[in-house]
């Protein structure tokens, strides 16, 4: 009987392996996922597509990373239902596999709403997995008119990493601006402008209305030709393990801060998970590879009867287009203050004596001090806080917590 | 572990350990040759104000927030020293965005760099600590 079933090869998956094998090196460990791959970065799925990374620096571990931590894996395999009473998981080939501590870092499948007509086109696709970046690989040419729908961060990633291998490309969103998860429509504007001056187009505050095979007609009448149609409109997470055995479940699976699942021995992690928002005060679906990572530790380390929380997190992203760089985090709430220097653009949000939130972009030097300022709740009054505006600066503090940051 | 730890009071703004710091890490042998007319972007960076000078350069934290959310897996704890394989990086900044010290930066070559204790280049100890000429910076065991 393996000790720990681990079910996900991602980044939560990963951290649970770490966090376990940082209190029990033995404890049979047995990692079980549907995609056949050796653990890769998800994320580097569109720079593999643009050159600046490849198969073999893509891999988010070393080769050598199951046997060096003991993992028995079975990649290419998926998990059906999981049998709470008796606890074992049961795979699609008829397999069982019992667990003492089970982990859930399923993830985050695209959702793909309803379109008029979207069974007429031949080439579509979707932005998530390896699998797709090779599929989408394949099927364009540098004839290839691609539309995609979504102008979030996987729509606008796909655009970067085929820009240059296709003839045009045309985004088309619902919101009334690019990245609307993570910009204010300023911020917003700087960055459009700036991937428009690669050659994308944008229609926003628009939709499809229906598709024919090489056309889409949008709400606004206007109609555009392509042959390859990408769909990144959102996400869902991959709830249904827990849902389907009563475990408490919202928009995500829930889990508190020692990352466990409302059922005895289930943890969870990553994408598929909500978990609490300290910026906000609330419980979200924070689906970024940082927090993935962290929540898989703390339940692996819980799991092998340590004792973690991760009770400090925040949405955050750190993401470029073209060149451009942009960090975001915290929650945009309370008074404002903006700074713009030709690219750059820098706006922080403050409230009650704290910093909740801020947006970077060109100019994203030192963002952590600010990350770090939102997510220890730091009172503003024990900072200089005008030249924390300025820039991020450890001279804003006082002496004696300079002290204990870099004398200690 | 022996760590970097930096002294405000005895810091006397007067950036040798940036330019030690460049030197050490540019792979070159003369220092005028690799520093003169070139903009430094050493791994050790000055912050100053009204007579308050202090060097700011990697923790090698215990909890080490950027290894944690590094999305490619290129930086690293080996044997408590934090490294960055530039070849695996992205540039992606996630580690500038975790850093609650403002330690990692963007590098010349369009990656991020950081302070890996000249462990890896030829000084093999740290330049910044051996050029201070006030002891301001120093490298020691503590606890
Ligand atoms: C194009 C793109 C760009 C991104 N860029 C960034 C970025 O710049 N920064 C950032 O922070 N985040 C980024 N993200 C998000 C990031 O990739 C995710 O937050 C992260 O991968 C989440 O990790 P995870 O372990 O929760 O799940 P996932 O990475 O989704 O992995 C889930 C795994 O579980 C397996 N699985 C699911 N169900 C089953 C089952 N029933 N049985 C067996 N196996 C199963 C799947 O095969 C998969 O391997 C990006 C995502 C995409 C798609
Ligand atoms: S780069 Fe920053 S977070 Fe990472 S180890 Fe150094 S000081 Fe700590
Ligand atoms: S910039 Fe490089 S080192 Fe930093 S998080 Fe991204 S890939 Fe990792």
């Amino acid at each position: 009987m393996s000790k720990y079933v681990i079910i996900g090869n991602s980044a939560g998956a990963i951290g649970c392996v770490e966090g376990i094998r940082s209190v029990d090196k033995d404890g049979e460990i047995t990692l079980i996922a549907s995609e056949p791959h050796h653990t890769y970065s998800r994320p580097l799925i569109s720079y593999l597509l643009y050159g600046k990374t490849d198969e073999q620096k893509m891999k988010y571990r070393p080769d050598s990373f199951y046997k060096d931590n003991k993992v028995k894996k079975m990649l290419g395999r998926t998990v059906i239902s999981i049998d709470k009473k008796s606890k074992k998981v049961l795979l699609s080939d008829g397999r069982e596999v019992p667990y003492e501590k089970l982990m859930v870092a399923t993830g985050s499948v695209p959702f793909v709403p309803p379109m008029d007509g979207l069974d007429k086109v031949k080439k579509k696709f979707s932005f998530m997995t390896l699998d797709d970046a090779h599929k989408l690989e394949k099927a364009i040419t540098p004839q290839s008119k691609v539309l995609i729908v979504g102008a979030g961060l996987i729509g606008l990633k796909c655009a970067e990493g085929i820009n240059d291998k296709v003839e045009s490309i045309t985004v088309v969103d619902l919101a009334d601006r690019i990245l609307p998860s993570i910009l204010d429509s300023d911020g917003s504007a700087v960055v459009r402008e700036h991937i428009e001056s690669k050659g994308v187009k944008f229609h926003l505050s628009d939709s499809v209305k229906s598709f024919e095979k090489n056309k889409a007609t949008l709400v606004s009448g206007a109609e555009i030709d392509f042959d390859i149609l990408v769909l990144a409109v959102g996400v869902r997470p991959c709830v249904s393990l827990i849902a389907d055995i009563g475990g408490k479940v919202n928009r995500g699976i829930v889990t508190d801060d020692e990352c466990r699942t409302s059922i005895e021995d289930i943890y969870a992690a990553g994408d598929c998970t909500e978990s609490h928002d300290v910026s906000s005060n609330s419980n979200k679906v924070m689906a970024l590879l940082p927090n993935a990572y962290m929540q898989g530790e703390t339940a692996g380390i819980n799991m092998a009867g340590g004792d973690a929380a991760y009770d400090n997190a925040i949405p955050m992203n750190a993401i470029g287009f073209f060149g451009l760089h942009i960090i975001t985090a915290g929650t945009y709430e309370g008074d404002c203050y903006v700074s713009r220097e030709g690219k750059s653009y820098k706006k922080l949000f403050y409230k009650s004596n704290r910093l909740k939130g801020y947006i970077m972009i060109g100019d994203v030097k030192r963002a952590g001090i600010y990350t770090s300022l939102i997510k220890k709740r730091t009172p503003l009054s024990s900072i200089d806080f005008d030249l924390i505006k300025e820039k991020p600066q450890l001279m804003a503090f006082s002496r004696k917590s300079r002290n204990e940051f870099l004398a200690k | 572990m022996k760590r970097i730890y930096v002294d405000e009071k005895w810091c006397l703004g007067c950036h040798l350990c940036e330019y030690n710091c460049a030197f050490a890490n540019s792979g070159k042998d003369d220092m005028s040759k690799a520093l003169k007319n070139v903009k430094i972007n050493p791994r050790i960076q000055i912050e100053e104000k009204d007579g308050i000078s202090f060097a700011v350069s990697c923790r090698h934290c215990e909890e080490p927030l950027c290894v944690k959310g590094c999305i490619t897996g290129a930086l690293s704890v080996v044997d408590g020293v934090i490294e960055i394989d530039k070849d695996k990086c992205v540039g992606c900044y996630t580690c500038i965005m975790s850093c609650p010290y403002g330690a990692i930066m963007p590098s010349d070559d369009g990656v991020v760099q950081k302070c890996e204790l000249c462990l890896k280049n030829s000084n093999g100890k740290p330049a910044c600590v051996e050029g201070c000429p006030n002891r301001a910076i120093i490298y020691e065991e503590k606890e």
